[in-house]
C-alpha cells in the first residue's frame, strides 16, 4: 500500500456517491426482488407471519448487542457482533417483506414517506403490536443465562427456518435459506459455550444450571400455532410450530446432557401469547431504548 | 522460538546491533525471532499496546450507540466497525504477544492505568451526529497516524496496520456519509452535524500528540523506524485534507485563525489548549473513569467464564470445543 495515494483516495472518496463502505450488504433488503404473492396465500396472514419471526430477530439482536463491550472476551465481542449483524439482517428482510405485502399498521402514518417500512415497522410500533416472544425479550441475565437463551432461540428458529425453505412463498424460502446457514452458526456457539459453562468449574456450572432454570419457563408459548400460523401451514406457507417441538427438545436435552446439566421437566404449553401482542413490561422497556431517538425525530432521514 | 544452537558461541551484542542496525538501514523487517535492543523492545511493546488498548476503549463511545441506532441500516453498520475495532484489537494484542508480552497482562495494566490509550476516547457521544463525526475525523485522523505505520520496522506490527488501515477508511466513509445524509435531513439534524463538529475538532487536532519541540521520543522512534512521520508534520497533513470535505459538507471548523497560506500550499490553524491535553491523557478527561470501569467490569464480571474455558479446556484435553 503506498501512503501517498492511500491519503489521496481518501481525499477523493467523498464524492457522495456509492463507494459505500460495507459494500452493498446493508443497502435496501428486499432490493431488486419480486415481492409479488403466489395465488392462494393471504398477503395479510403472510405479513403477520413475517412479523412474527422479524420480530423475534430484532429483539434477540437487540438483547445481544447490549453485551457489545461488556463481553468476558474480544473473540466474544467479535462473534456477538456477527450473531447479532446476522439477526439483523433477517429482521430488515422480513420486516421488509411484511411491509412489501401491505401489513404496516399504524406505524406508516407515524413515519414519514420517506422512512423505508423495514424502519416504520421497527421504530413506530408500540409493544402491542410486536409479535416477538418471551423466549427473546426476557434479559439477558448474566453470560450463562445468555448463551442458555441463545442455545434455544436458535434451535427453535433454525428448526423453522429448515422447513421454511420449502415455503409457497419464494421470498420467506430465499430469507430461510439464508438464515438457516447462519442459524445453524449461532446455535454451535451457544451450545459450545453451554458445554464448557456446564462441564468448566463449580462456579460456571451452577451458573449454567441457573440459567436452565430461567430459560425453561420461556418455552411455554413456543409450540402452539396461532390462527395464522395454522391457515398459512395449510396453505404450505408456514411452519406450524407444534411440528419442530420434539426435535428442539431432543436437541436441547443432548446439549445439556453432554454439559452434565440436569434437563427440567418440559413446561406446560400455555398457547400463544406475544404472538398475539402479549408481552411483559420488559419489552417495552426495550422498544424505549430502541425507538427513542427515532421517534423525537420522526421527520429525519438517517 | 527455536532453541539456541550450542555448538556456536553466540555472536557478542556488538555484531548483533550492527546486523539490527543494517536491517533498519536497509528498510527491512524485524521479526519476532530477530534479535532486537530491549528498548526498541519496550518502546514497540509500550506503542503496539496503547495502539491496542485505544481500539477497545474506542469502541465504547459508538458503540453507546448501537441500541438506539435510528435505523436498521445504521445499526448494522454501526454494529459492524465496532465489531471491526474488536478485531482491531484482537489483531495488535496478537503483534504484542510476538514481542513477548501477554494479553490478559496489558488489558490489567489498561485497567489499572499502567498504560494509556487515545485520550480522543474520553469524551462523550451527545448525538447521533457524533457517530458520523468519530468516523469522518477521528478514524480519518487515526488514518493518517496509521497508515506511516504500515511501514513500519517491526513486520507483525506493519502487517496488522496494513489490515486495520483498509478497515480504517471504511469507517471513515461511513461516517462522512452518515454526515451527508443528515445534512441533507432536517435543520435540527444539520444543527447536530455543526455542533458535533465543533465540539470533536480540537481533540482531534490533538490525536496526533504533542507538538514536534515537546515529544521527546520522536528521534529515537524515527530512527527505529516506528515512527515515520513527526506528529506536526501529519496535523499538517489531516488539517489540509478535512478542510475540503468539510466545505463539501456544509460544515465549519470552531477555528477563526483556519485559513489557507498560498505561499505554503497549507492551511494554517489556531493554537491548540495543550493543558486540556494534559488534563485529558492524565485521566481528568470527561469520561476517563467511566471508559475504565467498564472495561474493568467486562474483566472482572466476567472472570469466571474465561476460567470456565481454561478449565473445560484442561478436562477435555484436545477436544475441539
Ligand atoms: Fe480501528
Ligand atoms: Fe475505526
Amino acid at each position: 500500500m503506498h501512503e501517498e495515494t492511500v491519503y489521496e483516495a481518501l481525499s477523493n472518496a467523498h464524492d457522495d456517491e456509492g463507494h459505500w463502505a460495507f459494500g452493498t450488504g446493508f443497502d435496501e433488503p428486499l432490493a431488486g426482488v419480486d415481492t409479488t404473492v403466489p395465488d392462494g396465500i393471504d398477503p395479510a396472514d403472510l405479513g403477520a407471519y413475517c412479523l412474527m419471526l422479524g420480530d423475534d430477530a430484532l429483539v434477540l439482536a437487540q438483547r445481544l448487542t447490549q453485551w457489545i463491550t461488556n463481553a468476558p472476551e474480544l473473540e466474544e465481542e467479535v462473534a456477538i457482533g456477527n450473531i447479532g449483524l446476522d439477526l439483523l439482517g433477517q429482521a430488515r428482510l422480513l420486516l421488509a417483506r411484511a411491509g412489501s405485502v401491505g401489513v404496516l399498521g399504524r406505524s406508516r402514518d407515524l413515519a414519514t414517506d420517506s422512512i423505508p417500512d423495514e424502519d416504520a415497522l421497527a421504530y413506530f410500533r408500540d409493544a402491542d403490536e410486536f409479535r416477538s416472544t418471551a423466549l427473546v425479550e426476557a434479559p439477558n441475565g448474566d453470560f450463562a443465562r445468555t448463551m442458555l437463551r441463545l442455545l434455544a432461540a436458535a434451535t427453535v428458529r433454525l428448526a423453522v427456518f429448515a422447513r421454511l425453505r420449502d415455503s409457497r412463498d419464494p421470498v420467506l424460502a430465499a430469507i430461510a435459506a439464508k438464515g438457516v446457514k447462519e442459524l445453524t452458526y449461532h446455535r454451535d456457539h451457544a451450545a459450545r459455550w453451554v458445554l464448557r459453562l456446564g462441564d468448566g468449574t463449580e462456579e460456571s456450572h451452577r451458573r449454567a444450571q441457573d440459567g436452565v432454570a430461567a430459560v425453561w419457563p420461556l418455552l411455554a408459548d413456543l409450540f402452539t400455532a396461532t390462527d395464522v400460523e395454522t391457515r398459512l401451514a395449510a396453505a404450505g406457507v408456514a411452519v406450524d410450530p407444534a411440528g419442530v417441538r420434539d426435535e428442539v427438545r431432543d436437541v436441547l436435552t443432548q446439549v445439556l446432557q453432554r454439559a452434565t446439566l440436569s434437563v427440567p421437566e418440559w413446561p406446560a404449553e400455555t398457547g400463544p401469547r406475544g404472538r398475539l401482542g402479549e408481552h411483559g413490561p420488559e419489552l417495552t422497556e426495550l422498544l424505549d431504548t430502541l425507538q427513542g431517538l427515532a421517534r423525537q425525530h420522526p421527520a429525519a432521514t438517517w | 522460538m527455536s532453541a539456541p544452537t550450542l555448538e556456536r558461541p553466540a555472536p557478542d551484542e556488538a555484531a548483533l546491533l550492527e546486523q539490527f542496525d543494517a536491517t533498519l538501514a536497509a528498510d527491512h523487517r524485524i521479526e519476532p525471532r530477530d534479535w532486537m535492543p530491549e528498548g526498541y523492545r519496550k518502546t514497540l511493546i509500550r506503542q503496539v499496546a496503547q495502539h491496542a488498548h485505544s481500539e477497545i476503549i474506542g469502541m465504547q463511545p459508538e458503540g453507546d450507540w448501537l441500541l438506539a441506532a435510528p435505523s436498521l441500516r445504521r445499526k448494522s453498520v454501526l454494529l459492524a466497525k465496532v465489531q471491526d475495532e474488536a478485531g482491531h484489537g484482537m489483531y495488535l494484542y496478537s503483534a504484542a504477544e510476538t514481542l513477548g508480552a501477554d494479553r490478559a497482562d496489558l488489558t490489567d495494566k489498561l485497567v489499572e492505568q499502567k498504560q494509556k490509550y487515545s485520550s480522543i476516547f474520553n469524551y462523550p457521544t451527545l448525538s447521533y451526529a457524533d457517530v458520523g463525526v468519530i468516523g469522518w475525523l477521528v478514524d480519518g485522523a487515526a488514518i493518517c497516524n496509521q497508515v506511516p505505520l504500515c511501514r513500519s520496522s517491526y513486520g507483525p506490527y506493519a502487517r496488522a496496520m496494513i489490515r486495520i488501515c483498509k478497515e480504517e477508511s471504511f469507517h471513515q466513509r461511513q461516517g462522512y456519509e452518515l454526515l451527508m445524509t443528515m445534512m441533507r435531513g432536517t435543520d435540527e439534524q444539520r444543527a447536530m452535524v455543526q455542533d458535533a463538529v465543533d465540539r470533536w475538532w480540537w481533540p482531534t487536532l490533538m490525536m496526533f500528540g504533542p507538538p514536534d519541540e515537546h515529544s521527546p521520543n520522536t528521534a529515537q522512534s524515527m530512527a527505529w523506524g516506528i515512527k515515520r512521520h513527526t506528529n506536526d508534520e501529519l496535523r499538517q497533513k489531516f488539517v489540509d485534507m478535512s478542510v475540503p470535505q468539510a466545505e463539501v459538507l456544509g460544515v465549519t471548523f470552531p477555528d477563526p485563525e483556519l485559513e489557507f497560506d498560498p505561499e505554503t500550499g497549507h492551511y494554517r490553524f489556531g493554537k491548540l489548549d495543550w493543558e486540556e491535553f494534559k488534563r485529558v491523557v492524565g485521566g481528568q478527561g470527561p469520561m476517563n473513569a467511566i471508559r475504565l470501569a467498564r472495561r474493568r467490569a467486562a474483566r472482572d464480571d466476567n472472570a469466571w467464564v474465561t476460567e470456565a474455558a481454561t478449565a473445560y479446556a484442561r478436562k477435555h484435553e484436545g477436544a475441539v470445543a
